[in-house]
């Protein structure tokens, strides 16, 4: 038994070594994605482009325009006229952004009446239009308060230095810049792994049925777990020198702290790996042939990022969904990545991850086990 | 190692069926084999040569009738006699991205042949297909004949005492192939029982018995020369002549002349008697004014049995399906 298995590992290693595009895609894409995403994936909003049409030529209306200019987050332009042309600017993806002063702004504010900006936004990218909306509103309302200060400075200014101000102390754990690498650097290493481990399973049975190979494979004495474990340590053992890589990439270059224990860590992944090993055979058994493994695996892959509360918090997510991500066992491993990069949580508070991603492993296995069988029909 | 009971035969097959949804690729096929023959499998493609082998391997499932390989059902026991097989697909399925003893220690492992036992076996194969030296070689690198020789090694290195080789000669050279064929008459010679399946004639003519199968169904079994002699009934003449498709024409209507067949520059003619027919033969040729080349008695080869026998097949189903 141990002898059949161990021939197994032996050839799925030499197969994958000798393999040049196999050996390259085992370690420069996945540099490459943790990269990209460690730099590129951001919520920031920075330089938004930003039309302004101050119709009003006031000292109130230069005095909010030059705030919004210095806050860093818009990249204004003046523009003259009466706003008619904001359709088109936003329709030639020109400005995200139009914020309008009517004629008579300031004469409002000084009659003491209530004024009104205009913003028109492009909610296409719904997240960007969000932040800056947000900003713009932070933004307005602190030159009202400072207007407002200046206004009972002037008529009382005892009275003044009495109005009470709530004053925020931001404290965020864990991560005290909120920086966003730090969020996406620990998801990567999850989704970077589940890429490739589904890549090198998905075809790897159904690969020998297209050659020919399974056959003769199935009429040798092997049981199926024995081939289901030839099929899977060697994967396993490639996948954990993948986190290694990775892992060091994360931590040297984008200074992802490892704030929890390696040996939890470890643990976390094996369960993660073999579950998505487990998916990856499956999906192989199941194909006739590498392509439609390749869009079934893809499939798989896509929703199971989505669900995962890899990019978007699953506590969003309508209730259905949220049950949905039970299911995925990216889900788990992410909260598994993040607690022991991040927050140097024990296995006391993360074990019903560790349960959620033992139970996905061993069900998907045994059914890969179960579906591989010695006949052709 | 499971002990196959006593039994003279190797292979005992009884009114074997094989359908794929409403086609009948087996179609109740009844032999026996016995241990040392070269039995072979004769036909066209389709004509369920292959099926058979691999019901008799355990990959497909017989719909009905019975299949004892070893002494083991196939249906019921496949893995007992995955024990006492070796099988050789048409793809010679091998990894081209191994080495030559890669190949070899992957199936020999498979097989749980290990340690000092696995090393002889090793060396047996390499000889056996003449790749000493060349362990450390690619396998996509080899070409035909070698492949099929490696291949050959890895589905022998458990000693099995019965081996299913489905057309192992496929896209190899001649020489190759002759190569071949004594290592199927040297295992034979040893004990082994070979299944081959072919469509060349002169393959056939190794095998110590022949099973001729068309479309599913077995339509003859014996020896080469029983095939040959019992097809052709009466006597065999051919026929070369200045114009073959007026000679046609000409002996076609005879009387004398039970069948016509064109075997590559001449004819073949089945006669009830060798001397009238020869008599009728020239006086038809004489009257159509066709020039004749040669015309004699010969014996029969086993592509005039297969001919006779697939023709008489055909015309017997026509006979049915009236």
């Amino acid at each position: 038994m141990l002898a059949r298995i161990w021939q197994f590992v032996v050839k799925e290693f030499f197969q994958v070594w000798r393999d040049p595009r196999t050996r390259f895609s085992l370690i420069v894409p996945p540099i490459i994605q943790i990269i990209v995403f460690g730099y590129a994936a951001t919520f920031d909003v920075h330089n938004v482009p930003t039309a302004v049409f101050d119709q009003d030529h006031s000292q109130e209306s230069r005095e909010l325009i030059s705030r919004f200019a210095s806050s860093g987050y818009f990249k204004i332009t003046q523009e003259s006229g009466n706003g008619a042309r904001i359709n088109d600017l936003i329709d030639r993806g020109r400005i995200t952004l139009a914020i309008r002063i009517l004629p008579g702004f300031a004469e409002e504010i000084r009659k003491r009446e209530d004024a009104s900006l205009q913003v028109v936004l492009d909610g296409t990218d719904s997240n960007t239009a969000l932040i800056a909306l947000g900003y713009i509103n932070q933004i307005t309302q602190r030159y009202q308060q400072d207007y407002q200060r200046d206004y009972l400075n002037r008529i009382a200014p005892l009275a003044s230095q009495r109005v009470p101000q709530v004053m925020l102390d931001e404290r965020p754990w864990f991560n005290k810049n909120l920086e966003d690498k730090l969020f996406f650097v620990p998801g990567t290493i999850g989704s970077v792994l589940m890429v490739m481990v589904m890549t090198l399973t998905a075809f790897s049975i159904v690969r020998e049925h297209e050659i020919g190979t399974l056959e003769q494979i199935m009429v040798t004495p092997i049981r199926p777990l024995e081939f289901i474990l030839g099929k899977t340590i060697p994967y396993l053992m490639i996948a954990l020198f993948e986190l290694l890589i990775i892992s060091l990439v994360g931590v040297m270059w984008f200074e992802v702290p490892l704030r929890g224990s390696i040996a939890l860590l470890l643990a976390g992944s094996l369960l993660f790996i073999a579950g998505v090993l487990g998916i990856g055979l499956l999906i192989s058994t199941l194909s006739n042939t590498q392509q439609q493994a390749m869009v079934v695996s893809f499939f798989f892959v896509q929703p199971a990022i989505t669900l995962s509360g890899f990019g978007f918090p699953i506590s969003s997510m309508p209730p259905v969904l949220q049950w949905l991500t039970y299911l995925d066992p990216l889900r788990y491993y992410l909260v598994v990545l993040r607690a022991t990069f991040l927050k140097g949580l024990d296995f006391d508070l993360l074990w019903p991850q560790f349960v959620g991603m033992a139970v996905f492993a061993l069900l998907t296995l045994s059914a890969a086990a179960a579906r591989f069988r010695k006949t052709l029909d | 190692m499971v002990s196959a009971p006593a039994n003279d035969a190797s292979v005992v097959v009884e009114e074997l069926v094989k359908r794929f949804g409403t086609f009948t690729a087996v179609d109740r096929i009844t032999f026996a084999a016995y241990k040392g023959e070269v039995f072979g499998f004769l036909g066209p493609n389709g004509s369920g040569k292959s099926t058979t082998i691999r019901i008799l391997c355990g990959l497909l499932r017989p719909t009905s009738g019975r299949a004892r390989v070893a002494g083991f059902d196939v249906a019921s026991n496949p893995e007992a006699v995955r024990q006492h097989i070796g099988y050789m697909s048409q793809k010679f399925s091998l990894y081209n991205d191994l080495t030559v003893i890669e190949n070899l220690r992957f199936y020999g492992g498979l097989y749980s042949v290990t340690g000092a036992l696995l090393k002889e076996r090793i060396t047996w194969a390499l000889r056996m297909a003449g790749l000493e030296g060349r362990e450390d070689s690619m396998t996509r690198t080899l070409s035909g004949g070698w492949k099929q020789r490696l291949a050959l090694g890895c589905a022998l290195l458990h000693r099995p005492p019965i081996v299913f080789l489905d057309e192992p000669t496929s896209g190899v050279d001649p020489l190759s192939r002759r190569r071949f064929w004594e290592l199927i008459q040297q295992m034979a010679s040893e004990g082994v029982t070979v299944f081959v399946s072919t469509h060349y004639m002169d393959e056939a003519e190794y095998c110590n018995r022949l099973a001729l199968l068309m479309r599913g169904r077995m339509i003859a079994l014996g020896t080469p020369s029983e095939l040959k002699l019992g097809a052709v009934k009466g006597d065999l003449m051919v026929l070369e002549a200045d114009s073959l498709p007026r000679a046609i024409e000409a002996v076609k209507p005879l009387p004398q002349v039970r069948d016509v067949a064109v075997f590559g520059n001449g004819l073949h003619l089945v006669v009830p008697d060798a001397r009238t027919a020869a008599v009728a033969v020239r006086d038809a040729m004489a009257a159509a004014g066709v020039g004749i080349l040669r015309l004699e008695v010969i014996r029969p080869s086993l592509e005039d049995a297969f001919v006779a026998l697939t023709g008489r097949a055909v015309d017997s189903e026509q006979e049915a399906g009236r």
